[in-house]
């Protein structure tokens, strides 16, 4: 066997890749082989590390060297410096934005030290695109432990001991959900990972399945073994077209290894993987829908009981679970139920992996235990909010969650406090949000999203967020009245209370949350006219200052309507009739002499 | 096209050597380092890297290797330091691929320094 003296991991995540990760692996393999480095330095191609803001991302082991923000035309110098003549590349390494201190080691990164990586281990450490890298990495050892030490029942039993519970958002215990299909009559029975993941801004879903294929199609090999399912499907976003490349690898090669396929590990259990491409429709989320896409019907969902454990795929017992949910499973195996048990609070067990987006210094990928609170989240891991700019409110759990402001920040992060909150865990997007961001606003882009999404079945869902987006419409051009924000609330509750699926059961959510906590921001929409922060264009003013004003005219050029008039040398004068509030003028002034209002 | 694993034994085999070859990304206890300056290039410091690599193979060590640059003594180049757990740092000098093998077999494996390659030692 050949010895590596070094490995260089290049990051081959989404983010990553799309700036320019591809690239710089060409170049590595083309310095390595001119400098005959090739035969002692192993380039691998990983999935996310999470740090995507800091990417193109290469690290350098044994050291374990984090370079961040990588060009093509760094490789040589990492390759002169570093690879052959053992210095670190300074200019290249991370930077500690307090101290501007350089930080050399990917351990000592501030991003990773409240982070505790269970599902993610492997993510960006080892190469998806190879089965025996995730072997190395103990997989498919609690597969073989499952097959060979444990009945199915077993594997049932230490899964709701461990307390492992449903990561899609809804928080079901995923043993007693087993339990369920296991118990149910019919045959074949039917295995779904919901990789149907479409909340705005959220992607935990999608580094699992690019970065650890074989990690979900393991945890859905143990689930089908302890229910008795011999068929699997993977219901991916089409839009995640390198998730669905490897994932299609994996099952390849885990069937090339007899860990998938007919007769696993030589023993009389079998079992299938077939992967599905949605298009993508927010809808096929929901396992219904989901279940009615993948058999080539409308996606859209029906109501339940019969719950999909009696009657599922094709009228069988069916047992879906979210990709996030399956990864956590041979982990539980493997170490037992009271490690995994051993992390998070008293009723939720074990980690939250979170895609951290929005107004935050380290946008990415982290997981965290259960419990950490999300002040914890944003600024110690997020490094808080860039540009000295005050934290206004974060939203969870997308378009079915709702918005956090600072006072719940100290809110312990597990499926109960969040919902008491009026946030909701989800499947885990968060978006952070400072005080540039209009709260009504952000109602608006949620009920906009789900307006669109929302599949038209039921009445409630369909009639009712298009009514309350008239609302927020109107709240938004200022022509909102008082009665308006009571209206909003009743029609919230009708539709939260009464919609089919939990699209439109949750669809409401953005609103009463923010209702909840920033009504003073409605209430200057309509009761002030004005948009404290600035952002809804009908209720904003520009003025010019005529003290600062010194008729230079440079403002006259780039209004694109012509509404400021004026000469040269004499102070300019904004028709507010005309003005379309695109603040172009504000922008141009070299005095700064004219403000928004 | 590889193996089918026909059972649980051949599971725990392929484990075992594939995380062999993964040991690089952890870092070991004991290191060998390598002067990789200009100087230690020019006198040789390839050749006795890959013959490191070659040995470590061979022998199936668990040992991280890495480079430094110069670090003064142009004239012993190349130099390769060997440092065990709790013991010291050891520097030789003058070391061409032939001294390798002793050099990996009495000293990383057995800790018996191999004395008359020894240029300095640091505690």
């Amino acid at each position: 066997m050949q010895i590596f003296r070094a490995h260089v991991l290049v990051c081959g995540g989404t983010g990553c890749t799309s700036g320019g990760s591809p690239q710089i692996r060409t170049r590595l393999e083309e310095e390595l082989a001119k400098n005959g480095l090739d035969k002692e330095v192993k380039l691998v191609v990983t999935g996310c590390h999470g740090l995507c803001e800091m990417g193109p991302l290469v690290i350098v082991y044994p050291e374990g060297t984090m370079y961040v923000h990588v060009q093509p035309d760094d490789v040589s110098e990492i390759v002169s410096e570093h690879l052959l003549k053992g210095r670190v590349v300074q200019r290249l390494l991370y930077k500690e934005p307090l101290t501007a201190e350089r930080v050399p080691h990917y351990g000592d990164l501030p991003f990773y030290h409240k982070q505790q990586r269970v599902v993610l281990k492997n993510c960006g450490y080892i190469n998806p695109e190879v089965i025996e890298e995730y072997i190395g990495r103990d997989g498919y050892a609690a597969l073989a432990k499952a097959l060979g030490e444990m009945t199915p029942e077993q594997v049932i039993e230490e899964v709701k001991k461990a307390g492992l519970r449903g990561r899609g958002g809804a928080g079901f215990p995923t043993g007693v959900k087993w339990g369920f299909c296991r118990n149910a009559q019919g045959e074949p029975k039917y295995i779904i990972c919901n990789g149907a993941e479409g909340d705005p801004g959220a992607f935990m879903d999608r580094s699992i399945m690019e970065g650890d294929p074989h990690r979900v199609i393991e945890g859905m090999t143990i689930g089908a073994y302890a229910i008795g399912a011999s068929e699997g499907y993977i219901y991916v976003r089409a839009e995640y077209p390198l998730a669905v490349k490897r994932l299609r690898l994996a099952v390849k090669e885990a069937e090339a290894r007899g860990l998938l396929g007919d007769n696993i590990l030589g023993t009389d259990f079998s079992f299938h993987i077939h992967i599905k491409e949605g298009a993508g429709a927010f809808v096929c989320g929901e396992e219904t829908a989901l279940m009615a896409s993948i058999m080539g019907e409308r996606g859209m969902p029906r109501p339940r009981p019969p719950f999909p454990a009696n009657s599922g795929l094709w009228g069988k017992p069916t047992n879906i679970n979210n990709v996030e949910t399956w990864a956590n499973v041979p982990e539980i195996i493997l170490k037992g139920a009271d490690w995994f048990a051993s992390m998070g609070t008293e009723k939720c067990k074990g980690t939250k992996v979170f895609a951290l987006t929005g107004k935050v210094q380290n946008t990415g990928l982290v997981e965290v235990p259960m419990g950490i609170t999300m002040r914890e989240i944003i600024f110690d891991i997020g490094g808080g909010i860039p540009g000295g700019k005050k934290f206004k409110a974060v939203q969870m759990g997308g378009p079915s969650g709702g918005c956090l402001p600072e006072s719940k920040l100290d809110l312990s992060v597990d499926y109960e406090s969040l919902t008491g909150a009026g946030a909701i865990m989800g499947s885990g997007g968060l978006v952070v949000m400072d005080e540039d961001t209009c709260i009504v606003d952000v109602a608006r882009f949620f009920l906009n999203f789900t307006r669109a999404e929302s599949c038209g079945k039921c009445t409630p869902c369909r009639e009712g967020i298009k009514r309350m987006l008239e609302i927020l419409d109107r709240i938004a051009a200022g022509e909102g009245k008082m009665e308006d924000l009571d209206l909003l609330e009743r029609t919230a509750l009708m539709v939260k209370n009464s919609s089919l699926c939990g699209l439109g059961q949750t669809a409401p959510n953005p609103i009463l949350s923010t209702l909840r906590y920033f009504r003073d921001e409605y209430e200057a929409h309509i009761k002030d006219k004005r948009c404290p922060a600035g952002v809804c264009a009908a209720l904003l003013t520009y003025k010019i200052k005529p003290e600062l004003c010194r008729g230079c005219t440079a403002c006259t050029k780039v209004c694109p309507v012509g509404a400021i008039s004026g000469t040269r040398k004499a102070v300019h004068v904004i028709d507010p009739d005309k003005c379309i509030r695109c603040g172009a003028c504000a922008e141009r002034c070299p005095f700064k002499a004219i403000v928004r209002a | 096209m590889a193996n089918k694993l026909q059972n649980l034994d051949d599971l725990r085999r392929l484990r075992e050597e594939t995380k062999q070859s993964m040991l690089s990304r952890h870092g070991a206890e004991t290191q060998i380092i390598v002067g990789m300056g200009t100087c230690g290039i020019a006198s040789g410091a390839r050749e006795v890297m890959a013959a490191i690599l070659e040995e470590l193979a061979k022998r199936n060590l668990n040992v991280t290797v890495l480079q430094t640059g110069c670090i003064g003594m142009c004239e012993k180049e190349p130099l390769v330091d060997v440092v065990r757990p709790g013991e010291n740092r050891i520097t030789y000098g003058n070391v061409t691929p032939r001294d390798v093998p002793r050099i990996i077999g009495q000293h990383v494996v057995n800790g018996q320094i191999v004395e008359d390659l020894v240029v300095g030692r640091v505690d």
